[in-house]
């Protein structure tokens, strides 16, 4: 593959540098941005919000300080130290101050944090209280949807602790035109208004903001610029030192009079040079990240936006592919430098530091034509070069792909980065067709965060607006709407009562509508919440149509709006259904009643967890039969379930299960029940309209949430033990698809991926010997393309020995580099929580035939 | 019609080109020493004990139930230039069912191979050829004596037999199961090679180094392993004997 050899360009000693200056100590909280945006709130009382805002984040970028690190080729760091990271109060603060004392040490995503922060933070965290959007949230939602969070049925956690982040922006046009332009629109627009108009104070406002946002960006860079060519000036004048010779002290004086250079013209104005482009792309894309909290910001079809200034300067002999390659390795370095700290639980649930930054090669323009370019290949060799987590890269596959990419992309597959992802363009194209999306929108689709598929620019898609445990609700069945002693959902009648299959499954399906309910009700609250206290103007104005409408993207500025909260669990629930199914309704060879006697003992299996909720169940029922309640009384009955749960033997039931049929493998009976399954989430999820007029959609996928959602939920009919890990994604249940890769990936094909169009979720893990040599390439590029022939969406691979992962448990400090990938992005692997690593060893190794 | 068969395995990417479908038949002529299925080699049922669980090792299929798992992973075949291929044990022991499968195949416009030794009678593989694309044969040693006394069976009509298959329309592969005690010397490798090279059409040669996967099996069967005082190969040591086949001019690979 001749093609192929122009794009394995050589990494430069720079990017090994700036990559291991990145990693060299513990990454840390600063407290600048909360303090400055506090000082400006307290100025900007009584004003309306959306000036606040664009005056707060004004503010910012004014006075927080700024550096350039040795040897950056794009600057733009939100934070002093490496990977370090500002705190946002105005959405959520006071699970950060209670975790002050253990956020450097706990297993998820440690952070350092000094006194002097903490005490900084302690000092403003006051004013904060009561403004938030996770207080004003909190008290929009009805009693219900909060009790079903509190019995973790499902979550909204992440938009209601943080920003909403999930966009790709109009990259293209701050290229094209600049913020000065962007300014001019928006002043435009504002010149159009008439004092008189109904909507004037909005609009106007709202217009104002953009404005203020754009010279504060603009400002930003000129800050840097100057810190650049003084850096420059100092260097020739011996006052700093860092670079070891005169030869490399006139490149980097050189490099920092050219970086003052493109400071001063961009973002300002259009790019005139790839280099300017990257720069102007990276103040984009630092800057989303300190406006507003919300992670998986994203910067799409990167290689496309990009491509028309890297081949007019290639053209034009001003850059070669080897000094293109290495501004775009800078980028992908700098892409790990942001970070954002999380509280303890969602640390865990989105565990690896991780900022979701996806970004997308390959695929069809808007015409339907193949576009895959030089950039396409040179953005999978910088992944090759930095080896690290971000950015999220994908790749859009269809029928016209260039072998060539594939090759490139499974090269890249087979280092164990974890990444690439895959996307089939011949279902997410008609799914967002189907959901209101013009084909030429449709066509050119980015990813966003994991897996979530929109027309970047024009979008507010809410991709991640919580985890849906769809095992929770079949608790309930079996509870009559119980949980842990208490009511939380409707009651569906003794499930020991039912008299046919069809009778069990509506009740289920009756559960999921109800909780799916008080999901939408959990999530359009946040949304208003950030609506009335967030607007972001300077996300907005890089979206559409927001500037024409004159409104901000959070009250429904966006051309498409959607709300897209995940399901999880569809491979426990097509095996729990169908063995239900078949051992007790067509087989009879158990009563419901002998099924729900063995759950709710988890199958006769000691687990401290199971026997409190069964303690605390029983003893509510005491005080509501008006017995009284003591320490003693509480110490009896959990001795007498203990007792009573060691009496039980249900081995002879596990079996039974355990020779059901398995979802995973192929087998078309077992497969359609996981399809129906599927749709008991995402069809009553179309029926639901958000705030700003946009439909819910479903995705299924779980980030990483099937690990502590999965320790919240108790055993399950498919055998899964009280505690067990979920099953991730669309994937078969760790351990059950037993007929290989192909087998596996039919299975899930079966499922409708269509309808999900917020993206589902594939996971295989592959032993690095199923890639080896050409062959192994080619063939595993074919089961990619034949699992895609079938509809498929999404596919993701880890590529790592289960010995090699073992050895890494053990000796943490042997692979502080070892990238996996958990579910939607790749992650350090030492940082996961234990649970977290086994999960990922434990998931089915596919040796292929040794 | 059935056949017996052992196991089928999907996803197989190291019998013939592309990923493939192998259909594992019961029962062999041969008793190789190190021979890693030693399942395949009765034709009878035989019950196995595996992780405290008893297994039947063994079932009577229909070709159309076999059919049925092969077509699954049809798109597979279509992206990878795969197919199918009937292992053993020896396919050609059961023939009838074999040619039955393997027209059946080649009517629904999938590849086919097989892998097998070629030791029974030209004409039984003589029924079987025209329906396969690529012939997958073992050539293990090229002294009679040495042979008889490791598989139990001499050789000579197997190197007839590739001769007459090296005439005919079907491509044809050799493999050298590499075993050490055996044939792992680089002069018994060379004879190998050398003879290889002679056949008409042939252009390929795979070493194929013993491996111990197959020792748990053997337990499992209530039986001795034979081999279990030898030591598997290093890569140097396969590398030492690849370069001795090449010399043979044949294209030569370890692992198929």
């Amino acid at each position: 593959m001749a093609g192929l050899e122009q794009f394995r360009i050589r990494k430069s000693e720079r990017i090994q540098h700036l990559v291991d200056n990145l990693y060299a100590k513990l990454p840390e909280i600063e407290a600048d941005r909360a303090v400055l945006l506090t000082e400006s709130y307290r100025q900007t009382e009584g004003e309306p919000i959306i000036s606040r805002r664009a005056k707060a984040f004004s503010h910012i970028l004014k006075n927080i300080p700024i550096i350039i690190r040795d040897e950056e080729l794009v600057v733009g760091s939100s934070s002093i130290a490496p990977r370090g990271c500002q705190t946002f109060p105005e959405f959520s603060f006071s699970w950060l101050e209670s975790e002050f004392d253990t956020v450097e040490t706990r297993s998820a995503d440690p952070f350092y944090i000094s006194e002097e922060t903490k005490n900084k933070l302690k000092s403003i965290h006051p004013y904060w209280a009561g403004k938030t959007t996770s207080e004003l949230a909190t008290s929009l939602m009805a009693p219900e949807a909060i009790k079903s969070m509190e019995h973790d049925v499902f979550t909204t956690g992440n938009y209601f602790y943080n920003g909403v982040g999930h966009i790709t922006v109009a990259y293209d046009k701050v290229l094209k035109i600049g913020f000065d332009g962007i300014y001019k629109e928006a002043l435009e627009e504002d010149q159009k208004l008439k004092v008189s108009d109904a909507e004037y104070a909005k609009k106007h406002y709202f217009l104002e903001a953009v404005m203020i946002s754009c010279k504060a960006v603009i400002a930003y860079a000129n800050r840097y610029a100057e810190l650049a060519a003084k850096q420059a000036d100092a260097l020739e004048a011996g006052t700093i030192r860092n670079v070891s010779n005169a030869a490399s002290l006139s490149n980097r004086v050189a490099e920092l009079r050219q970086i003052a250079e493109n400071c001063k013209r961009v973002p300002e104005f259009g790019a005139a040079s790839f280099f300017e482009a990257c720069q102007s792309f990276w103040f984009v894309q630092q800057l989303l990240q300190v406006e507003s909290s919300g992670h998986s910001i994203s910067p799409g079809r990167f290689d496309q936006y990009m491509y028309p200034y890297y081949k007019k300067d290639l053209d034009a002999g001003k850059i070669t592919r080897e000094s293109a390659q290495e501004l775009i390795d800078c980028i992908w370095v700098k892409l790990n430098d942001l970070n954002k700290v999380r509280d303890a639980v969602s640390a865990e649930g989105f565990a690896g530091y991780s900022l979701f930054q996806n970004l997308i090669v390959g695929g069809q323009n808007a015409a339907g034509e193949d576009v895959t370019n030089d950039l396409s290949f040179m953005c999978i060799e910088a992944a090759m070069h930095i080896q690290l987590p971000q950015p999220s890269l994908s790749v859009r596959v269809w029928n016209k792909t260039p072998q060539e990419l594939m090759i490139k992309a499974a090269e890249l597959t087979r280092t164990g980065v974890g990444l690439p992802a895959y996307y089939n363009d011949e279902v997410i194209i008609p799914a967002l067709v189907s959901r209101g999306l013009t084909l030429e929108h449709a066509r050119d689709y980015a990813i966003i965060g994991c897996v979530e598929p929109q027309k970047p620019g024009m979008t507010d898609g809410w991709h991640d607006a919580a985890f849906f445990n769809m095992c929770r609700p079949l608790e309930l069945v079996f509870s009559n709407g119980y949980s842990r002693g208490e009511r939380i959902s409707i009651q569906t009648g003794d499930v020991t009562k039912m008299k046919t299959f069809d009778e069990f499954y509506d009740a289920y399906k009756a559960q999921m509508n109800y909780q799916i309910g008080l999901l939408v009700n959990s999530d359009n609250s946040i949304d208003v919440a950030h609506a009335t206290r967030c607007p972001l103007p300077f996300e907005s104005c890089m979206v559409d149509d927001c500037i024409k409408r004159g409104i901000s993207i959070q009250e429904g500025g966006a051309v498409y709006n959607f709300t897209g909260p995940q399901g999880f669990g569809i491979a426990n629930m097509a095996d729990a259904l169908y063995v239900i199914k078949t051992l007790v309704y067509e087989q009879k060879k158990i009563s419901m009643a002998e099924l729900k006697e063995a759950l709710d003992v988890n199958f006769g299996i000691p687990n401290e967890k199971t026997i409190t909720e069964l303690a605390k169940s029983v003893l509510s029922g005491m005080k509501a039969a008006g017995k009284d309640i003591s320490a003693a009384t509480a110490a009896q009955v959990i001795a007498a379930i203990t007792k009573e749960y060691m009496s039980h033997d249900y081995k002879y039931l596990l079996d039974m299960i355990e020779d059901v049929p398995k979802f995973g493998n192929d087998i078309e009976e077992v497969d359609e029940m996981a399809r129906d399954a599927a749709y008991t989430y995402t069809k009553p999820l179309e029926t639901f309209f958000n705030p700003r007029g946009g439909q819910y959609q479903a995705g299924l996928y779980p980030v990483s949430a099937n690990v502590p959602l999965g320790a919240q939920t108790g055993a399950t009919p498919d055998g899964r033990l009280a505690g067990a890990p979920i099953a991730d994604g669309v994937s078969p249940v760790a351990g059950r698809d037993v007929n290989g890769p192909t087998a596996a990936a039919n299975s899930v094909s079966k499922l409708d991926h269509f309808i999900a169009s917020n993206g589902t979720l594939f996971n295989q893990k592959f032993h690095p010997s199923a890639l080896k040599g050409q062959k192994g390439l080619e063939n595993f590029v074919a089961l990619i393309r034949a699992f895609f022939d079938q509809k498929g969406m999404h596919m993701q691979f880890n590529v790592v020995s289960r010995e090699t992962l073992l050895d890494a448990q053990k000796h943490p400090e042997n692979y502080k580099g070892l990238v996996v990938r958990v579910a939607g992005y790749s992650a350090l692997f030492t940082t996961l929580s234990k649970s977290l690593q086994d999960d990922i060893i434990h998931r089915t190794e596919h040796m292929s035939g040794i | 019609m059935t056949g017996r068969i052992f196991d089928i395995q999907r996803f197989s990417v190291h019998d013939g080109p592309g990923i493939r479908t192998i259909v594992f038949l019961k029962g062999c002529p041969f008793r190789c020493k190190w021979c890693c299925n030693p399942e395949s080699q009765e034709f009878g049922f035989q019950t196995m004990q595996m992780n405290g669980k008893v297994k039947q090792a063994g079932r009577d299929v229909t070709v159309e139930e076999v059919m049925k798992i092969i077509r699954k992973d049809q798109p597979y075949y279509h992206r990878s230039g795969g197919g199918v291929t009937l292992s053993g044990g020896e396919f050609l022991a059961q023939s009838d069912f074999a040619r039955e499968l393997l027209m059946t195949c080649k009517n629904e416009g999938y590849h086919t191979a097989v892998e097998s030794t070629a030791g029974l009678d030209f004409e039984i593989i003589e029924k079987v050829l025209p329906y396969i694309d690529q012939y997958l044969m073992d050539i293990k040693h090229m002294n009679p004596k040495k042979h008889a006394e490791f598989t139990g069976r001499s050789n000579e009509l197997i190197l007839e037999n590739a001769r007459k298959i090296a005439a005919s329309d079907t491509e044809l592969i050799i493999r050298v199961p590499v075993v050490p005690t055996f044939n792992a010397t680089k002069e018994e490798i060379h004879d190998i090679a050398a003879f290889a090279a002679t056949l008409p059409g042939v252009k390929e040669l795979h070493l194929l180094p013993y491996h111990r996967y197959g020792e748990g099996k053997y337990e499992a069967l209530g039986r001795p392993y034979e081999m279990a005082h030898i030591k598997t190969m290093s890569d140097e040591e396969a590398e030492i004997l690849l370069l001795e086949a090449k010399k043979s001019g044949l294209t030569c690979q370890i692992g198929g």
